[in-house]
Order: C-alpha cells, then sequence, then structure tokens
C-alpha cells in the first residue's frame, strides 16, 4: 500500500520553546485521520512543516515516499484546506474566480463547475466571494482545494466559526470524498463526535504524539477518551 | 469641441501615450489596491524625481536615470521590507522622502529649479515626442503580456499569499515582480501626469472598479474602461480650455468615483 505521508522523528523549536518534539507517525492511502490536541498543541506547527511553510526542523517528512525537502512536486497532489480563509472583504473575485486560481491545466475549467456542483455551491458562481456566509467560503474553499484533482486533503479545524448546519453539510461531503472518491483525508479538529463519526485513525498531539492509531482502539481507552474529551470542551468553551 | 484638434501629431501622440498610460497604471494598480500597497506608486514616483535630478545635473535623459533610481530603491526598499520585518506603510514613506530629499540635494548642487522640473513633477504629455510614444507602447504591450502570462500566479498571490505558496507559487518572486511593473508603470506615466499626481491614476480607476461587485477581469475592464475615459477626456478638456492636463484628468476620475458614491448610495448597484 502507498504511503501517503510519513512523519520521522520531527522536532521544531521555537526560540524558548519546542513547539513538536520527536513525533513520528505515517499515513497510509485511503485513512481518514483525524488529529485532535488543545489549543497551542502544535497542530499548525504541524501542517506548517508538512506543507513546507517552516522549514527550520529536525526530523524527516516524506510524501509519497519522497522526502519534502527533495522536491516540492507533492504539493500538486495536495488540496489545502486552511483554518480561516483570509482575504480582502471586498476583493473583487467571483467564487468561480476564487476557485481557479488553484487550476494548473486552463482545459480542464468545465471540473470547475462540477466540483461546485458537488459542493452545493453551484449557484454561487458569479457572487462574490465576501459576499458569502462562513460556511459557503469554506465549501468554495474546498473546491479550491479538490479542483486539481488531489490524493491528498489537509484540512486545518476548517468549522472554526460555522453553524452547525453548514458544519454537518461539511462532514457529510468529507465522508463522501473518502470513501466514495478514495482521497486520504488528514484532518486536525476540536470536536471529538464528529471525530469519532468520521475518521478511521487517530493521533493525539500535545507538542509530542500521546498516541497514533486505529480510530476504535482510541475509544476504547477511556483514559485518553476522557483527556481529550476535556481539552475539547475547555476549548470550545474558549471559543465561545 | 472642434475635431480638428485631433489632426495635430502632439495631440495623436499625446492620446495614444495617455491611454496606454491609463490602462497599465489600471492593471498594475488594481494588484497593488489589493495588496494595500497604494501609496507604493507614489513612492516610486517620489523616489523617481532624485532619479530625475541626478539625470538633469549629469546631462543624461532624465527618464533614463529615473527608471535606474527608482527601481533600484524599490527593489532595495521591499528587500529590506521583507528582511527587518518593517510595515508596508512604514517602507513606503522611507522611499518617498528619502526620494525627494536626494532630488532637492542635486537640484541645490547643480544650481536651483528649472523649468525640465516642473515638466516632470506635474506631467507634460502634450510634449511627448514619437520616440517616447513608441517607448510607452512597447512597455504598455510588454508589462501587459507578463501579466496575461502569469494571471493566475498574480492574483492567486495576491489574493492569498499562504494559500498560493502552498499550491506550489514561487510568492517571493511574484511580489518582487509586482514591485519591478509597478516601478516602470512608474517612471512611464510620470510624462502624464508628473510625480505629484501618479498615485491618482494606479488608486483612483481601481477603487471605483471595485465597487461595482464585478469578478476580477470584468473589475480590470471597468477600471481601464474608467481610466482612459477620465485621460481622454482631460487631454481634450484641459487643451481646449487651456487648463493643467494632469489635473483635469485626476478630477475627472475622482468626478467616477463620487457618481459611484452616489449611486451605490441610491441602491442601483450593489456592493
Amino acid at each position: 500500500m502507498l504511503k501517503v505521508l510519513e512523519i520521522e522523528h520531527l522536532t521544531v523549536d521555537y526560540p524558548g520553546v519546542r513547539a513538536l518534539d520527536d513525533v513520528s507517525f505515517t499515513v497510509n492511502e485511503g485513512d481518514f485521520l483525524g488529529i485532535i490536541g488543545p489549543n497551542g498543541a502544535g497542530k499548525s506547527t504541524l501542517f506548517a512543516s508538512m506543507l513546507g511553510m517552516n522549514t527550520k526542523y529536525k526530523g524527516k517528512i516524506k510524501f509519497f515516499e519522497i522526502d519534502i525537502k527533495k522536491s516540492k512536486d507533492y504539493l500538486k497532489q495536495i488540496g489545502y484546506v486552511p483554518q480561516k480563509p483570509i482575504f480582502e472583504k471586498n476583493f473583487p473575485a467571483t467564487v468561480i474566480d476564487v476557485v481557479r486560481m488553484d487550476l494548473r491545466k486552463e482545459s480542464e475549467k468545465n471540473k470547475i463547475d462540477e466540483i461546485l456542483q458537488q459542493l452545493w455551491i453551484h449557484e454561487l458562481g458569479n457572487r462574490r466571494i465576501g459576499e458569502l456566509s462562513g460556511g459557503q467560503q469554506q465549501r468554495v474553499f474546498i473546491a479550491k482545494a479538490l479542483v486539481n484533482n488531489p490524493k491528498l486533503l489537509i484540512l486545518d479545524e476548517p468549522v472554526t466559526g460555522i453553524d452547525q448546519q453548514s458544519t454537518d453539510l461539511f462532514y457529510s461531503i468529507l465522508k463522501e470524498l473518502n470513501s466514495k472518491q478514495k482521497i486520504t483525508i488528514i484532518w486536525s479538529s476540536h470536536d471529538l463526535d464528529a471525530v469519532k463519526q468520521l475518521a478511521n485513525h487517530i493521533a493525539c498531539l500535545n507538542r509530542t504524539l500521546f498516541f497514533h492509531g486505529e480510530s476504535d482502539e482510541f475509544f476504547k481507552n477511556d483514559e485518553l477518551v476522557k483527556q481529550y474529551s476535556e481539552a475539547s470542551m475547555q476549548e470550545h468553551m474558549h471559543h465561545h | 469641441m472642434s475635431l480638428e484638434i485631433l489632426s495635430f501629431g502632439f495631440m495623436q501622440r499625446a492620446l495614444i501615450s495617455g491611454a496606454a498610460i491609463a490602462i497599465l497604471c489600471s492593471v498594475v494598480g488594481l494588484f497593488l489596491v489589493l495588496r494595500r500597497y497604494s501609496l507604493f506608486g507614489d513612492a516610486i514616483a517620489h523616489s523617481s524625481f532624485g532619479g530625475i535630478a541626478l539625470g538633469l545635473m549629469a546631462g543624461i535623459y532624465p527618464l533614463w536615470t529615473a527608471y535606474g533610481v527608482s527601481l533600484v530603491s524599490a527593489l532595495i526598499i521591499t528587500r529590506i521590507k521583507d528582511r527587518f520585518n518593517i510595515s508596508g506603510d512604514a517602507s513606503v514613506a522611507v522611499l518617498l522622502s528619502s526620494g525627494i530629499a536626494v532630488g532637492l540635494v542635486i537640484i541645490g548642487i547643480s544650481g536651483g529649479f528649472t523649468i525640465d522640473i516642473f515638466s516632470f513633477l506635474f506631467g507634460s504629455i502634450l510634449l511627448v515626442s514619437v520616440n517616447d510614444t513608441i517607448m510607452i507602447l512597447a512597455l504598455t504591450g510588454i508589462i501587459l503580456i507578463v501579466v496575461l502570462l502569469l494571471y493566475r500566479q498574480l492574483l492567486y498571490s495576491t489574493f492569498n499569499e499562504e494559500q498560493a505558496q502552498v499550491s506550489g507559487i514561487q510568492v517571493e518572486k511574484i511580489n518582487y515582480l509586482i514591485v519591478f511593473m509597478a516601478g516602470v508603470t512608474v517612471v512611464t506615466s510620470i510624462q502624464l501626469v508628473g510625480v505629484l499626481l501618479i498615485s491618482a491614476l494606479f488608486v483612483i480607476p481601481n477603487v471605483t472598479a471595485i465597487m461595482y461587485g464585478k469578478g476580477f477581469k470584468q473589475t480590470a475592464l471597468l477600471s481601464i474602461t474608467f481610466s482612459i475615459f477620465s485621460v481622454v477626456t482631460g487631454i481634450l478638456v484641459s487643451y481646449v480650455f487651456d487648463i493643467a492636463p494632469a489635473g483635469t484628468i485626476v478630477l475627472l476620475s475622482i468626478g467616477l468615483f463620487a457618481g459611484t458614491i452616489g449611486i451605490r448610495s441610491t441602491g442601483l448597484v450593489k456592493t
């Protein structure tokens, strides 16, 4: 089976603080990995290192069995959905403009329409991105991530500040992408219930990796569940 | 207005080069405005003032020295800004004042203001030569081709740098390219509206066009339309009534801006 991601002894030091300490895990093709952990657990640092935005790390990161320090080509096979899309509110770009930014081959532009339909936002295609609700914008950013047929989708806590209905729709889309289109997913989340429903693998991160394995195994371990649901509750309170 | 004035060679050159500059400033300016870099054009223009003074003193064609000085200083200031984490507006202020300071000192050394300096400060579109016109058209063509070829990269890195980087775009190179294009555009446009009003052409048609709520390409086309209208009408009107062309052009584009705000507040245009 193809190893989509291998992280070996990843350590990241910021001035005066160790953000990640000797983290190792592997993601196989078809996995749906939920990464959970409190704020400041190093999730953003982990993602930044994986996506080539932080190059000051010790250890090894391999995508599709190639070290990312050797080539940046792996980025072409990855779709990335950021935590909160940041852009000028009145940026003059329609939904189609925004999705097309990621499209590398102009010849595949009918793909845009197809993906917008799949994500229930095709009727918004000619609206400006800044006019949409948070949930709709989030789906546009998934469309962006999907437009190049990625093998892997990486999502950074993608439902912060989005209403419940949009969140549910979002989760069902993720599930379908993983089960029907066989896209491997790495997803960091606060929502332990959603992780239980969706992910088949779990990584518990708090600067170092406390657990990595199958989802069932995690939910059998009461101590871990209690610890991380408390962490997720605190997080939840913190956000409101 | 008599059509006769259109038969004058100087008027034809002014209108053609004016329209080309209008297109150039709209396109390059849109990226600057969206990057919250609206005053960068102004800063480059002021630094080119130092270059113009240098050229006049050394007896070199002042626009050549202006290109050299403003491009080098724009790239240096961008480098310093990135390296030492200085904010965009502060770096603009440094660039702006150093250009003027250098210009003033050089002018002082070389014996005071001359009429030439005024034509660069306030523009002299009716004086453009055939060679100037050819150069303006060539530079406009080159920059437009670059923008079309790198359209996706330019747009994406303006929309969201981090995401553009993750998608494999070399954002830093694109940023330098935009600074470089802005430098070339500003110096090329000095002949039209002069050093002091240049940022008006970069900014006003674009903020007006953005208010119409359209997508990127349509916004760019609207901005180009507003800009060409202001420049062409401004040149003709100022000639007929014998008033300052640069001021007239900028006032017309401010008029379009004010008109758009008026339409917007009536609710006829959705924003």
